[in-house]
């Protein structure tokens, strides 16, 4: 295993350094497949390492070398693969496999086809880094790893002023989450003298039980968490990223970026479990979240917004998760989201190419039989996602809700939060599919929309499988080992509750169908009747403006009065002023340099008489004292 | 009056000698020897108080300035051979390139 993981790393490394230096000069199909297949090599070596951890290996903490030491301060290189790293490389180059094949036929027209698969390695290299990390540094270099190829896919179309708009956006959040990760680990090295995970679980107990210290470290850990998972309040530039080319939504949404903060805490769990109030705070940032987005999501009429408030809205549910001790749940909910989430965002990117980059849901409709794949599969990921019994989604959501119904306190309210979120999301996301997919009132239909080709369908299937049946996957108990065991939940409380999560989806299902699908003029009806907070919730809360308002104006007013008050009338007031000084002074002071060397020799001579004359004096051998 | 002291006046007699002559003079090679002048009278202040103080230092220092003044003669006799030979007026008050 030892050998295997940094192989996990080094092919994705490949892919990105062959198609970044000679991406230009080899054949389209030679670069799609070496960024492809770099991918789904790293897939085969990390299925190689599920085989060894499920054939009874030892979880692997490897130092690889020593990549600086000052004093006691040690940043080796060390890989950490335990049962939670392990599912998180396979869901990553698994999916990210299966997306980039997918971008092989979605970006085949696009001229930056070269750069777009290298940057697409270098993000699931830097994911797999933040994954398989061993300490706090390289964890830091995985974090803004990601967050570098996120700005320079986002950005990816540079020529679209909303693209590079985004992608600035993004790296902002996202710096803001990496000063909170940096800080993290600046009070964690202050305080246990530690880098690298074993050693800060090992001496972590020295700290007292949720005192400030450790409370701190936790809540600068979910400033990095919530601007890298877009949640509140670090959530605003998710969306605008929805400006990249739609495979990159489908990376970031399913298995790159946006889960690395679910992650985070789940690896660091023993932390959160030492500090509770810390671990509070994620679950209510998490709960709070869910709901929230999947509010904005009932209004939207961009279908990648839609999809991208959906994940704002899955990634809160994970976030409940794992602040209330729910790890597993959390985790398996990330596995079955990477599942669903991908194929919707694939399914809408073949979509929109077949609306010619239109994005709007209205101009969409009555697609079973233009694009019958992509409907079908559209519709799994839809049931899935809304947590319909037996498909995945309904499983691993169903775990969290319980989990956090059982929990007791204030956690309890989340849950309820939880469940109504639940029939929310059932709402949002079959108002997106009856309206742009459409069910049957289309009479006569004379579009003529084509599938996409068998390069984008196929992995779209392969993740409506997983969709399927990726709840039957035991990941509690192959965590159990990081995690603990799971709790054994009794039969009729699991009917119980599973009954009321479906109800609830069903009740979203059904006022989607009665308004979106049978009565349209209802929606406009109750559109107007909630005017007021159909405004607030279409304008995404007005948080776009508030933040520009309360940061970026006021950012923008002290930038202009720096550059036209402070840089003219100070800073180049002081430098020209020296400049002009020294040039007048120096007309006076040139008349000494006579050229002639006599005179040279008589101001030398001067000097001279003088310096000893003041010796002399200092020394006591004139008449007259110098100096005392 | 000690015989350091004839010594002494001695030497600032011939260091003044040498002071004066660099001033006024026009001629650079005489404004030369002028410096030599004004190095040797060092020269023999050193070695007379040297023998009155029963030290070696200013022998030795006395040694280090005839050093420099030999290796100061080879580069400012080039000088002069240059300006000479360039045809110019051998005069120090009109070498004066390096003013502008």
């Amino acid at each position: 295993m030892d050998t295997l993981a940094p192989l996990v790393l080094l092919a994705p490394l490949a892919g990105f350094l062959v198609n970044a230096v000679f991406g230009r000069r080899l054949p389209r199909p030679v670069v799609g497949w070496i960024g492809a297949g770099s991918i789904g090599l790293g897939f085969i070596l990390s299925l190689a390492i599920l085989i060894q951890l499920l054939a009874g290996a030892r979880p692997l903490d490897q130092t690889y070398f020593t990549w600086w030491q000052s004093g006691d301060f040690t940043v080796p290189f060390n890989l950490y693969v335990d049962q939670l790293s392990t599912l998180m490389i396979l869901v990553i180059t698994g999916v990210g496999f299966l997306i980039h094949v997918y971008s092989i036929g979605y970006m085949r027209e696009d001229p930056g086809y070269s750069r777009f698969f290298a940057y697409m390695n270098l993000f699931v290299l830097s994911m797999l880094l933040l994954v398989l990390a061993g300490n706090l540094v390289w964890l830091i270099i995985g974090w803004a790893g990601v967050g570098l190829s996120s700005y320079l896919l986002i950005s990816f179309w540079f020529d679209r002023p909303a693209a590079v708009l985004a992608g600035r956006k993004a790296f902002v959040m996202n710096t803001i989450g990496d000063i909170g990760m940096i800080f993290a680990a600046f009070l964690i090295f202050l305080n246990l003298r530690v880098t690298d995970y074993r050693g800060l679980f090992d001496r972590l107990h020295q700290l007292p039980r949720g005192g400030a210290v450790i409370t701190a470290i936790c809540l600068l850990l979910l400033v990095g968490a919530v601007a890298k998972s877009a949640q509140l309040p670090l959530h605003t530039w998710l969306p605008d990223a929805m400006e990249g080319p739609t495979p990159v939504s489908a990376l970031i949404h399913a298995a790159t970026m946006v889960t690395a903060g679910v992650y985070l805490v789940a690896r660091m769990h023993m932390l959160y479990d030492w500090a509770p109030a810390a671990a509070a705070t994620v679950a209510i940032v998490g709960g709070v979240t869910a709901f929230f987005a999947a509010t904005i999501g009932t209004s939207q009429i961009d279908i990648k917004r839609i999809l991208a408030y959906s994940t704002m809205s899955q990634i809160g549910y994970m976030f409940l998760a794992v602040g209330i001790g729910a790890y597993a749940a959390g985790m398996f909910h990330f596995m079955t989201h990477a599942f669903f989430k991908a194929l919707l965002f694939m399914a809408a990117g073949n979509v929109i190419h077949a609306f010619h980059d239109d994005q709007d849901i209205r101009h969409m409709g009555n697609l079973r039989a233009g694009l019958p794949i992509t409907f079908w599969t559209f519709l799994v990921g839809t049931l899935s996602i809304s947590g319909f019994p037996l498909l995945a989604g309904f499983f691993s959501k169903d775990e969290i809700i319980r989990s956090a119904l059982a929990a007791p306190g204030g956690e309890f309210w989340l849950g309820v939060l939880a469940l109504v979120t639940a029939g929310l999301t059932a709402y949002y996301m079959f108002r997106l599919f009856f309206i742009a997919f459409g069910w049957e009132w289309l009479t006569h239909d004379d579009r003529h929309l084509h599938e996409a080709p068998p390069v984008q369908t196929v992995p779209i299937i392969i993740l409506a499988t997983g969709a399927v049946v990726g709840g039957y996957i035991p990941i509690a108990t192959f965590l159990s080992p990081v995690f603990g065991a799971p709790g054994e939940v009794g039969f009729g409380t699991f009917l119980g509750l599973a009954a009321l999560s479906v109800l609830a989806a069903l009740a979203g299902l059904l006022i989607a169908y009665l308004l979106h699908a049978r009565r349209p003029e209802l929606a406009v009806a109750w559109r107007t009747r909630l005017a007021p907070i159909h405004a607030l919730v279409e304008h995404k809360y007005y948080i776009d403006e508030l933040y520009d308002r309360v940061f970026v104006q006021p950012g923008l007013a002290l930038a202009r009065f720096l550059n036209g008050v402070i840089e003219t009338r100070v800073i180049d007031a002081a430098v020209n002023g020296l400049a002009d000084f020294t040039l007048v002074e120096a007309r006076e002071f040139r008349l000494i340099q006579t050229g002639r060397v006599r005179s040279y020799a008589l101001w030398t001579l001067g000097g001279a008489i003088g310096v000893v004359l003041i010796v002399a004096g200092f020394l006591g051998y004139l008449p007259w004292r110098l100096g005392g | 009056m000690p015989a350091a002291y004839l010594f002494l006046l001695l030497s600032g007699a011939l260091f003044t000698m040498g002071a004066v002559g660099f001033l006024v003079r026009h001629n650079p090679l005489v404004v030369f020897m002028c410096i030599e002048l004004m190095l040797n009278a060092v020269n023999l202040a050193f070695a007379a108080e040297s023998r009155f103080l029963n030290s070696l230092d200013g022998v030795v220092f006395a040694f280090l300035v005839i050093a420099v003044a030999a290796a100061e003669v080879v580069v400012g006799i080039a000088i002069i051979v240059q300006v000479y030979r360039g045809g110019r007026q051998m005069d120090v008050d009109q070498l004066d390139l390096m003013k502008e």
